[in-house]
This record gives structure tokens, sequence and C-alpha cells, in this order.
């Protein structure tokens, strides 16, 4: 098996991601004009026969997610591209824009075809800010092709338009509903759940939310008439994804993989290996919030959904962070706390409180100043903040330490006497 | 560079009016506004006047404008320098010695963090994750990213470069 493929990356390098007429010249629109030829139903059904997983993070079944958006009865509907791709260590999306803007356009027009919606929001990070460019030329070409506006390719009544929004460094606007908040010119505070955006979202509007890589998959699997997709992966992780290596490794970067390439293999034949052969200390899968193993229980196991959980980590999003023993596991667990702690939006009291006290805590620990009433109390406070949080921030912000304090016992062990 | 806050100077006006313009007044776009107007301040923050200015003109209460403003780490309240600075700090940029750009700049431009430089051309700003991990460690200037930094030369050259403009 390759431990590469270009299935959604195909169209990378091939054209000029300034020019539409270049995209077409490749075969760009072939896949929405494909589209206009189906139902919307159809279109959905194709993704879930290719049981396609969302690519944010949370691999929520597409399929069923383009049919239940379809199945809202309103007469206006939004879709939104949601590229506040903020986890730490993932940059696949980023990628799949710099490379291919003109596909992530189609298949926001396919999906707002299929689900019936007017308006296409891509909202775009502002770290991504030399993007933006880039994406006000694409959409502007495609628009004066034709490819936006009234009765697109003489399809009569889809109507549909594309706009750019920015984000403002902001972590948690990654979440759909502080998303949503943020697009409407507030603070990106989430927002409690129900109404979910899929019946209430942007401007009280049914949202339908998709990551980069989801759409970008889309017009592939469109034309795929060979049923190449279904080729790849195993049987329960069917197809490809978009993966980021990133750390102490030789040749950080982004890849396109069938699922079921072995972890060891993405590390050391794909990115590198270990920067001077340095021994891996442990191992992040799905950036920040993701689970993190010791190299030993990983290295050998099949990159798919069902063989990372049953290893106690996931896809997340993408994301594979190695980590060399010249770091501290404690150091690692410090950084990526402070990380939650700057992002925590501050309105759930888990979050903001729970980020708080776990980095004194930590600090604590990194300190040997702990005690055995320390650990149980950050115990706690995993537990409180997992499942009181308001957002997945708060839920999963606990994840890398809560694994550590399971696989590294010995950063814990208690050195002040009399606990 | 010295510039008085609490002045709205013509050309500023004109730039918010600009801003404003481009998006339609339009109130969903009120950070798209915000981010241009920053950019358009010599020391890329926005200050209180023109927070002011914008709320008015757009039929906003202030309350939701600085509401944004202290929300989004992207946005800024106080005068920042021409070339802010951003170091990641990310674990990603941290393990791959993020230590050594910072203590390099710190030195070259003879500042600590969050502090500018005499003549209000560069700060130094620690941020989180800019999706750069390929190039760990990176910095990054306005849109562009520079990075993988690993020699003083390196750095020294970008700042060169930022002095001379």
């Amino acid at each position: 098996m390759a431990n590469t493929v270009s299935f959604m990356t195909r169209n990378f390098g091939k054209y000029n991601p300034s020019s539409l007429d270049s995209y077409e010249q490749i075969g760009g629109f072939s896949a929405l004009r494909k589209a206009l030829s189906m139902t919307g139903e159809q279109i959905a059904d194709c993704l879930a026969a290719c049981a396609v997983k969302g690519r944010g993070g949370a691999g929520y079944d597409m399929g069923k997610k383009w049919r239940q958006a379809r199945e809202v009865n309103q007469p206006r509907k939004v879709v939104i591209c949601n590229a506040d791709e903020g986890e730490p260590a993932t940059f696949k999306d980023r990628t799949l824009m710099e490379n291919d803007p003109f596909r992530l356009i189609e298949a926001m027009i396919i999906a707002g075809y299929s689900v019936g919606a007017q308006d296409g929001y891509l909202y775009l990070r502002e770290e991504y800010s030399h993007l933006r460019p880039l994406f006000q030329n694409a959409i502007w070409q495609v628009r004066e092709k034709g490819y936006l506006g009234e009765n697109i390719l003489g399809k009569t009544g889809f109507s549909y338009d594309v706009h750019l929004y920015s984000g403002a460094g902001a972590y948690v606007c990654g979440e759909g509903t502080a998303l949503v908040e943020s697009m409407e010119g507030k603070s990106g505070r989430p927002r409690m759940k129900p109404p979910f955006i899929k019946q209430c979202g942007l401007f009280h509007l049914p949202t339908c939310v998709n990551n980069v890589e989801s759409l970008c998959l889309v017009p592939s699997i469109l034309l795929d008439d060979k049923k190449e997709y279904l080729s790849y992966g195993t049987q329960n992780s069917v197809g490809t994804k978009m993966i980021s290596v990133a750390g102490n490794v030789r040749n950080p970067g982004a890849f396109e993989i069938p699922f079921g390439v072995k972890v060891r293999d993405i590390i050391f034949d794909l990115a590198g290996g270990v920067k001077n052969n340095h021994e891996i200390q442990l191992i992040q899968f799905g950036g920040a919030s993701g689970k993190i193993a010791r190299p030993e229980d990983v290295l050998d196991i099949p990159y798919t959904y069902e063989d990372l959980t049953a290893a106690g980590v996931g896809v997340g999003s993408g994301a594979i962070l190695v980590i060399d023993k010249r770091t501290s596991v404690l150091d690692f667990l410090l950084a990526t706390q402070e990380f939650f702690f700057h992002e925590s939006c501050g309105q759930c009291t888990p979050c903001r409180e729970g980020n708080t006290q776990m980095k004194l805590l930590l600090e604590k620990v990194m300190a040997g100043m702990h005690t055995g009433e320390d650990l149980q109390n950050m115990k706690k406070i995993i537990m409180i903040m997992k499942n009181a949080s308001l957002c997945g921030l708060g839920e999963t912000a606990q994840n890398a330490l809560s694994c550590a304090m399971d696989l590294f016992p010995e950063c814990f062990a208690v050195k002040t006497e009399g606990n | 560079m010295i510039e008085t806050p609490a002045v709205l100077t013509p050309a500023l006006i004109q730039e918010m009016d600009e801003a404003m313009q481009r998006y339609g007044y339009e109130p969903s776009k009120l950070l798209e506004i915000l981010l241009d107007i920053q950019k358009a301040v010599p020391r890329k923050y926005i200050p209180k006047a023109a927070a002011y200015y914008v709320a008015e003109k757009m039929h906003l209460k202030i309350t939701q404008v600085y509401d944004v403003i202290s929300f989004f780490s992207a946005l800024h309240e106080t005068p920042r320098a021409k070339y802010p600075i951003q170091v990641c700090s990310s674990v990603v940029c941290k393990v791959n010695h993020n230590c050594f750009v910072l203590d390099t700049l710190k030195d070259v431009l003879n500042i600590g963090l969050n502090e500018v430089t005499y003549d209000g051309r560069f700060t130094l700003e620690e941020v989180p994750c800019f999706g750069a991990c390929d190039k760990a460690p990176a910095i990054r200037i306005h849109d562009v990213v520079y990075g993988p930094l690993t020699t003083r030369q390196q750095i020294i050259q970008i700042v060169q470069r930022l002095a001379e403009e």
C-alpha cells in the first residue's frame, strides 16, 4: 500500500490558484455540473455511501448532516465552511486552501445546492489572512463566470452566493455556535444548545457547517465513477485523509494518506523520522485537544478511526505531533495547558476556572510541591470540565493531561512528605 | 510616529469611512471593519475615539464594539507598532526552540515582550499557534510568516529589511 495518494489533492500544482480559467482547463466545475444533474438528496446519499465522516474533528457522518440540513423545512438556509483551523499542529486545511482554492468554492456551491441554501459563508481564521486575497479573487472570478448568482448554470431556482468572513484570533470560534456568534458581529462565545445551529444558526437561519477538508472531498467523490475512493482505507475507515505531521520530525508537512497506513510509516517515511534520531517521548493525535500515547503503543497500528480509538487516542483534526525525549512530559503538558488557559472564552465556570486551576496545579507538580490531595483535585477538575463545560473546548482541554496521568504516573509522583 | 489617540485625524476618518463603506455598514462585518481600521492605524490598534466613531456610524452600542475588541486577540486596544512581531508560543514551536527566536529578537531589538522600540517600529508579542507548524519555529509579521528560524542571521535579516522600509 502506498503511503500517500492524490484523491482530494490531485489538483495540487496542476493549475494556477489565482485563475479560474486554469482551474476549468483541468476539469474544474465539472463536479458542480454533475451535481446539478442530480437531486440534493442523491448528493447526500453519495456521501453517505462513501461513509464520509466530517474532518473538523468530531467525525459526524457527512451524508447524514447534509440530509438533515436538507430536510429542515425553511425557505432560507445557509452553508458555512469552517476554515478556523485552530488546533495546534494542524495545517491541512491551510494546505488545501493554498493549493486548490477553487475546489473549495465549487464544493461550497454543491453543498448549497444539496441542502437547499441561498448563501455560503467562508469563515477564514485571521491567522490565514494571507489567503484572503486569494479567496476574494476566486469568489469574484467565480461570480463573474456565472457559477454564483441567479439560476446557476441554467438551473432554474438555484441561486447562491458565497461570502468571505474573517475570524480574529479566537480558537473557540472553531466551535459552531461561537463561529456563528462571531459572524454576527459579536464576541465569539458559544451559545447554549438547543437550539442547534442546524435549526437556528447564523442570523437565526438553519445552518450547515462543514470543515474545509470535508468539503474538498466532495467534488472528487461526485466525479469518482470508478469508485476509487472506496478502494482506499479499511472497512470502518473508508477513503483518504489529510493529516499534518509536526513537532520534532525532519520533514513536517501535510499529506493525503489512505486510511490504514501504519503510524510508524507516517512518522518515519512521510515525515522523515525524528530529528537527530532522538527517541520519541510521546505522540499527540488531533491537536492540543487530542489524546496522547507512548510511541510503543501506537507506532505499529494502522491510522484508522477504529485502531486509534482502540489505542486510546483518536483521529481528531488529523494532526500528529511528535515530541522527542528532550521535552519532558510535564513541559509539554504545561505548554498545552497555557494554550487552553489563554483560549478559554470565560463564559462557563468549569472551563474558565478549571483551566486556571489546572495551570496552577500543573505548575505545582512541576515544582515537585504537590500533594496527594492536589492530584485528587486534578482528577476531579478533569471530570467536572469534561462533563459540565458548555462547549467542546472545556470538554476536551484536559484530554492530554488525563492521558498523561495514566501513561506517565512517575511524572506525578508525590515528593512532599506527610501526604 | 507619535499620535494622539484622542484625536481623530482626517486621514483616519477617511480610512474608517472607507472601511465601513466597503462592507456596507453591515453589523455582521464588524470584525472585518475593525481589522481593516486597525491595519490603517500606524500603531496597529483601535484607538478609543475610533471605536466610538464606528459605533456611532454603524448605530451599534459602544459596549458591543468593545465586547468584540476585547474578546478577540487579533484586535488591540493599546498602541503597538508598525511591525508587531508575533512569535508563536504553541507547543510545536516550543519543542522546536522558539525560545531562541524570542531571545534573539529581544536582544536584537533591545526590548522585552510586549514592549515597543523607541521609534514605534517594532513590538514583540507571543501568540498561540497560527498554523505554520511545518515552519516551526515561526514568527508572523502582518500577513507574512517566516520560518523555520534557526539562526541569528536569519532573524537579523528580517528585522533589517523591515527597519529600512
